[in-house]
């Protein structure tokens, strides 16, 4: 497959009064030609940073980034009418409509004005379009702006948080879109901190953290490098689960006790633990492998899931680096 | 060109140009309107009215004279005993033209009304151009736009050309309206006066002056709120150069006794480059009763040409600035 976007080696250092930080601590990335790759990270981690020194908007300390096989930013003009793009959420100017606006930038773009119509369809504004802006909600101002970013026909499509403020309706639109436009050849760079639309509709991912890349590949690979040989055992009504769980880790278990089941840590061979269990009169009810979903790996990669009693700070994460004053 | 076309039509279609521009023609209006309504056309019914009541004025003047008089010769004690300093009014004291209702002279006064116009126009080209960049940057259209149009140097020139060339037009119809208005204030209502080409070329040469000068105060506001990315940020550094320059800097050089002190203030450069030159008196410097007995001060004259260095230079500075800013910044 081509690549259609490569970082490798990406860094960008602050300076304050309070010390240097390393927004980017040598980021890579890859996203190849056609698909959906998810772009995950808590927030402070360096995803937007990352994409607007891809845009040319910050400048990088060191790296290299290529768009469509053009190094970035220097080819950057030759390459921006190939690459469709919404940074954060993007405002617009309230008194203008969505019409109004969407032509102002296809005239500046030099993009066929029938451009305007057509997007304005596809994500559903049409019926609005003649509306001054400051009359929208947010899931409208992102459906505007999406449609600003697909005005030009892009090779690559840059969303960052795309469902933002979109209901629960406009989020299933937005995802068949996104699903619809890798259909139809357009890779799309989708950062979000829904992770379970993320799994639903990327093929691919990458994880931030500090500034670094944590994980990459396809979201099943990422998924299988994290998932524990954990099992959910369930015992018939009635039976003494303290015993079980004592019969088990006699054995060598790592056994979790729930209110009505235990989780075994380690179980490599679930088989062990039905004829263990069995030896003894105790019979299973249920066996389910516990297996990861996207969440769990993101909140052990970034460091971030809640730890009780604890107020986690932004720039606080388990991963090494980044955080002020390094 | 299409960026020239799509920031022409956006700077046309924002509501703060339209107000702005709607307001600036409405008080331009109330300015033709007063200087219409009250202007009266000198026609010898009206000299002969004013010639009446400035005889009327001399007459009742010389009974009030004579009747003091009379009052003197019975009780000088109360006129000091002189009844000879009781003024005597002449015919000269009641000439006829200061009875004259006021009438527009267009040979004369046009220069001052070319005056008022650029006055009004720069302030109005100041906040166009700082609020035509500066909201760009503070609801993100600017960032938006750098998608599209990478080139930031090419971006920011054709969006400063797209206003520079609007503030053109909308001086240059304006001034040919405000014109032909009062040429025909003067023609009907008032006077022409002596319309040779000289007051022509006089006129048009202003009015090239206040072309420039609008069009560095539209660059000025467009620059400041570029450097400092909010349309605030311009009207900051105006009021802040305004109360530094006009009045404290002003006062501390005046309490100085600094030679020229006046140099620092902008209406007199502002003057000098639209009435060709401004005197500046050195308030410090001891007095000359050489010439007439009346006391001389030295005087420094600000000609049209240092006044043009000077905003020649400003609009270098700041569009400079605000170009390599733009271009070295990072856009978050």
């Amino acid at each position: 497959m081509t690549a259609v976007l490569e970082i490798s080696g990406l860094r960008k250092t602050y300076r304050s009064r309070k010390g240097v930080r390393n927004a980017l601590d040598g980021f890579d990335m890859l996203v190849e030609a056609g698909q959906v790759h998810g772009f995950l990270g808590p927030n402070g981690s360096g995803k937007t940073t990352t994409l607007r020194t891809l845009l040319g908007l910050i400048r990088p300390n060191e790296g290299r980034m290529a768009i469509l096989g053009h190094e970035v930013p220097r080819h950057l003009p030759e390459v921006a009418s190939g690459v469709g793009a919404i940074v954060e959420s993007p405002q617009f100017f309230g008194n203008f409509t969505a019409l109004e606006t969407l032509t102002l930038l296809a005239i500046a773009g030099d993009v066929n004005r029938n451009r305007v119509h057509a997007v304005l369809e596809l994500v559903g504004l049409r019926e609005r379009a003649k509306e001054k802006v400051k009359t929208y909600s947010l899931g409208m101002k992102q459906r505007l702006a999406v449609a600003s970013a697909l005005l030009k026909e892009p090779k690559l499509l840059i969303l960052d948080e795309p469902a933002n403020g979109l209901d629960p309706g406009g989020i299933r639109e937005m995802r068949t879109l996104m699903r619809d436009l890798s259909d139809s050849g357009m890779t799309v760079l989708l950062s979000s901190h829904i992770l379970g639309e993320i799994q639903l509709i990327c093929d691919s991912v990458t994880i931030i953290a500090a500034g670094r890349r944590v994980s990459s590949g396809s979201v099943a690979d990422v998924l299988a490098q994290h998932t524990s040989a954990s099992v959910k055992v369930r015992l018939e009504p009635g039976v003494d689960l303290l015993n079980a769980a004592q019969l088990l880790r006699t054995a060598g278990a790592e056994v979790r006790l729930e209110s009505d089941h235990f989780v075994v840590g380690n179980a490599g061979n679930p088989a062990q633990i039905t004829k263990l269990l069995a030896e003894q009169q105790i019979f299973v009810a249920e066996l389910t492998p516990i297996s990861a979903d996207l969440e769990s790996v993101f909140l052990e990669l970034t460091g971030t899931a809640p730890v009780d009693g604890e107020n986690r700070q932004v720039d606080q994460v388990a991963a090494a680096g980044g955080g002020w004053g390094r | 060109m299409s960026l020239y076309r799509a920031e022409t039509r956006r700077l046309v279609k924002r509501r703060f140009t339209r107000v702005f521009v709607v307001l600036t023609l409405l008080v331009l209006g109330l300015i033709v309107g007063g200087v219409g309504i009250f202007s009266t056309k000198l026609t010898p019914a009206v000299t002969a009215r004013a010639q009446t009541q400035a005889t009327a004025e001399y007459q009742s003047a010389l009974e009030y004279a004579a009747e003091e008089k009379r009052l003197c010769a019975v009780d000088s004690a109360a006129y000091g005993g002189d009844c000879a300093s009781i003024y005597q009014p002449t015919p000269g004291d009641y000439e006829a033209q200061w009875y004259l209702p006021f009438s527009f002279n267009f040979g004369e006064s046009f220069e001052d009304m070319l005056v008022v116009l650029t006055a009004l126009l720069a302030m109005v080209a100041f906040a166009i151009g700082a609020s035509f960049v500066g909201v760009e940057w503070r609801n993100g259209g600017m960032m938006n736009l750098l998608l599209w149009r990478p080139r930031r140097a090419q971006v920011l020139l054709t969006k400063l050309g797209a206003l520079l060339a609007g503030l053109v037009g909308l001086t240059v119809v304006t001034g040919l309206l405000w014109t032909a208005t009062f040429w025909a204030i003067g023609r009907f209502r008032g006077d022409l006066g002596k319309l040779t080409p000289g007051v022509w070329q006089s006129f048009g040469l202003t009015g090239l002056r206040a072309l420039a000068l609008v069009v560095v105060a539209g660059a000025l506001g467009f620059g400041l709120a570029s450097i400092g990315r909010h349309t605030a940020a311009a009207f900051g550094v105006a009021i802040g150069a305004l109360v530094v320059m006009q009045f404290g800097l002003s006062t501390v050089l005046n309490m100085a006794s600094a030679r020229y002190a006046d140099l620092y203030l902008a209406d007199k450069w502002v003057t000098a480059w639209m009435y060709k030159s401004a005197e500046v008196i050195d308030w410090s410097a001891p007095c000359d009763y050489a010439s007439g007995g009346n006391c001389e001060q030295p005087v420094f004259t600000i000609t049209w040409q240092m006044a043009g260095g000077l905003l020649t230079a400003l609009f270098v500075l700041v569009t400079v600035v605000a170009m390599w800013t733009f271009r070295k910044r990072d856009i978050a």
